[in-house]
């Protein structure tokens, strides 16, 4: 039965296979622009919220210098307004933070902790440093990280943004310096070549340049270099203990505001979640999402459009035809069916042309050369080849074309034999 | 030829158009074919015959009064089932031939079968090239139905109208748009189906066609003037 209306659908469909066909590669073109578009779009997101995602940890633990939240002199006077004014005068004024309060107390006991937590997946310390590198005459600020360079790139992706360099090389270096590029630059030195390096107090340093290190981030790559945590430690003449930042990674992204506010509480610490740290990016990627949906349904309309437009076209040649089949027992259900085939049909053959245009658009998108500052590592157009975008663009396409047959489709099923075959 | 069963039976049909102005075209016709009748309806353009056989045919179902098909009410009844009803019962012959043209001959008289669904493809076919060889056109089979000549479309619409055995032929002017040897075959058909025991009624114009068939219904202004009772 069923088969007997699709068999009727399919040949009216052959008698205007031409129309049929510019239908189908309008169903196709908006389909494959969809996939292609999607998979470009979110491998551009997936590529921008990498940069923010992969360099932020989930949690960072560190030790903010402040400066007493009670200051002895608030005291005083709390002590005199109870007391009476008779009693004693102010003494101390102005307590300044210790400098070595600048690392995590107890970071080892901490890290210890941290590896026991389930939810955590993995840990990086690290301990930060000011220095002054000594280029000829002048002195230039920077930044030294002193990083466990494995566990940084099992976290953070470290190696993407070396050069001329890789991490292993980097953590079995003693005095090994992987500099910022534009750091680098801005003194004239290449890789191999030695630079001095004067610690704030007032030690100095020879480090050999082994790397470069670029994240696109003109503000980050001319000040930062990196060395290992010994050699961070080393230059500040600290002990394996003192660690600056713990860097956690969690199972679960969703959880470190949570786990945060949890730590800061347990260990005494501060803990910053990256929610907190970078609040705007996941606006940035839902706008890129809907602007690549609102184009693909634009697409798709002109294309439903077009099948409609053609449908009705069909309707209005095939009256005679429509008046036959009810005179001959066809119900109008049947006739509604007959029509709407003829739009899955395009449809379907449409989705799949589309599917064909998509992935082939989205491989060539793949293979067009890209050099992206901020990833070194990369050399061509990311594109996200999720099958679930060509599933989305398969469903789109066939409601689509269903809805744009079923308008044309009821008008066809309400045809009245009788005005047609009377008024011949 | 009657034998007293009637297969299609009209109580007092009336029909107005209400566009653009209301005018009654049925002005409460009773009618009655029996089985195995040769009838034919005659009667001067616009004197509602045709209007008549829209409403026999259950096509037409805006009407006042009562309509039976083979002893059943059908008069108000659901339009599927009335779908269903001339697939099964009724078969149609229009002046303009009215096949479909982008299936061939064998298809065109094969659908309605294919659409009642009792027989299988097979049988179906089997019987549609039947049909088609005592219309005397089963070698145009394969064309498509837009490429044979305006007499032997005709007669494949005879074929598809009897596919399914029905209880009665109708036929709307089916000589009307035909030259008079196309006429005569088709008039020779219609014989043919009568001596076997087919019941027909035919609306023509043509007093010659009328002249021939069993009985003659005559109409005028909306109401039949003589049964034609012999």
């Amino acid at each position: 039965m069923n088969r007997l209306l699709l068999s009727i659908s399919a040949t009216l469909l052959r008698a205007r296979m031409r129309q049929s066909v510019v239908a189908a590669v309008g169903v196709a073109m908006s389909i494959g622009m969809y996939i292609a578009l999607s998979g470009f779009m979110n491998g551009l997101n997936g590529l921008l919220d990498g940069l923010i995602l992969n360099r932020t940890p989930h949690i960072r633990i560190y030790n903010e210098i402040q400066p007493a939240e009670q200051q002895p002199l608030e005291l005083q006077r709390l002590i005199q307004r109870t007391a009476g004014d008779d009693l004693a005068h102010p003494f101390i004024n102005r307590i300044k933070p210790k400098s070595d309060q600048l690392a995590v107390r107890n970071a080892l006991g901490i890290i210890d902790a941290l590896r026991k937590d389930p939810r955590v997946d993995g840990i990086a310390p690290k301990v930060n440093a000011q220095v002054f590198f000594n280029a000829g005459t002048i002195e230039v600020n920077g930044a030294v990280n002193g990083i466990d360079a494995l566990e940084e790139d099992r976290l953070l992706h470290f190696s993407e943004y070396l050069i001329g360099c890789t991490v292993t090389d980097l953590a079995a270096s003693a005095n090994g310096v992987v500099l910022g590029k534009g750091l680098a630059d801005k003194m004239l030195v290449g890789l191999g070549d030695a630079v001095q390096v004067s610690t704030i107090a007032g030690d100095r340093f020879t480090l050999k340049v082994i790397g470069f290190y670029q994240s696109g981030m003109a503000d980050f790559d001319n000040v930062t270099c990196f060395v290992t945590l010994a050699t961070a430690q080393n230059l500040l003449a600290k002990p394996r203990s003192w660690i600056t930042d713990i860097q956690v990674r969690l199972k679960d992204l969703a959880m470190a505001p949570a786990m945060a506010k949890e730590y800061a509480r347990r260990f005494d610490v501060e803990a910053l979640d990256i929610q907190t740290a970078n609040a705007q990016f996941e606006t940035g990627s839902s706008v890129r999402s809907l602007i690549s949906y609102v184009v693909s349904v634009v697409l798709l309309l002109v294309a439903g459009f077009g099948i409609y437009n053609i449908l009705n076209m069909m309707i209005y040649e095939k009256l005679d035809s429509i008046a036959i089949l009810k005179a001959t027992g066809f119900s109008g259900g049947d006739v509604r069916v007959i029509f709407i085939n003829l739009s899955m049909i395009i449809g379907a053959f449409g989705a799949a042309g589309g599917l064909l245009l998509g992935g082939l658009l989205a491989v060539g998108i793949d293979r067009i050369p890209f050099h992206f500052d901020a990833l070194p590592t990369m050399t061509t157009y990311p594109v996200d080849h999720n099958l679930k975008y060509y599933l989305i663009g398969v469903a789109f396409a066939l409601v689509t074309t269903f809805i744009a047959g079923l308008f044309p489709a009821r008008k066809a099923s309400r045809v009245d034999p009788v005005e047609i075959i009377r008024g011949k | 030829m009657s034998n007293g069963d009637p297969i299609i039976e009209a109580r007092a049909i009336t029909k107005s158009f209400h566009d653009p102005v209301e005018t009654q075209v049925l002005k409460g016709v009773d009618l009655r074919v029996m089985r195995g009748e040769f009838a034919s309806v005659m009667g001067k353009s616009g004197c509602g015959k045709s209007t008549l056989l829209y409403i026999l045919s259950t096509m037409d179902t805006d009407y006042e009064g009562e309509l039976l098909l083979d002893g059943e009410r059908i008069t108000g009844a659901p339009h599927d089932h009335l779908s269903r009803l001339r697939n099964e019962k009724i078969g149609f012959v229009f002046q303009f031939h009215y096949l479909i043209p982008e299936f061939s001959v064998l298809r065109n008289v094969m659908l309605p079968g294919l659409k009642r669904g009792v027989l299988d493809e097979r049988e179906v076919e089997e019987r549609a090239m039947a049909h088609l060889a005592t219309m005397g056109v089963a070698h145009q089979a394969n064309k498509l139905a837009n490429q044979v000549s305006g007499g032997e479309k005709q007669r494949v619409a005879i074929a598809r109208a009897l596919i399914n055995e029905p209880l009665i032929l109708m036929c709307d002017e089916p000589t009307g748009n035909l030259d008079s040897r196309n006429s005569d075959i088709v008039f020779g058909i219609f014989q043919a189906l009568a001596g076997q025991g087919q019941s027909l009624l035919v609306v023509t114009h043509d007093e010659d066609f009328a002249r021939k068939t069993d009985r003659i219904i005559t109409m005028d202004d909306g109401r039949v003037t003589d049964q034609g009772h012999r």
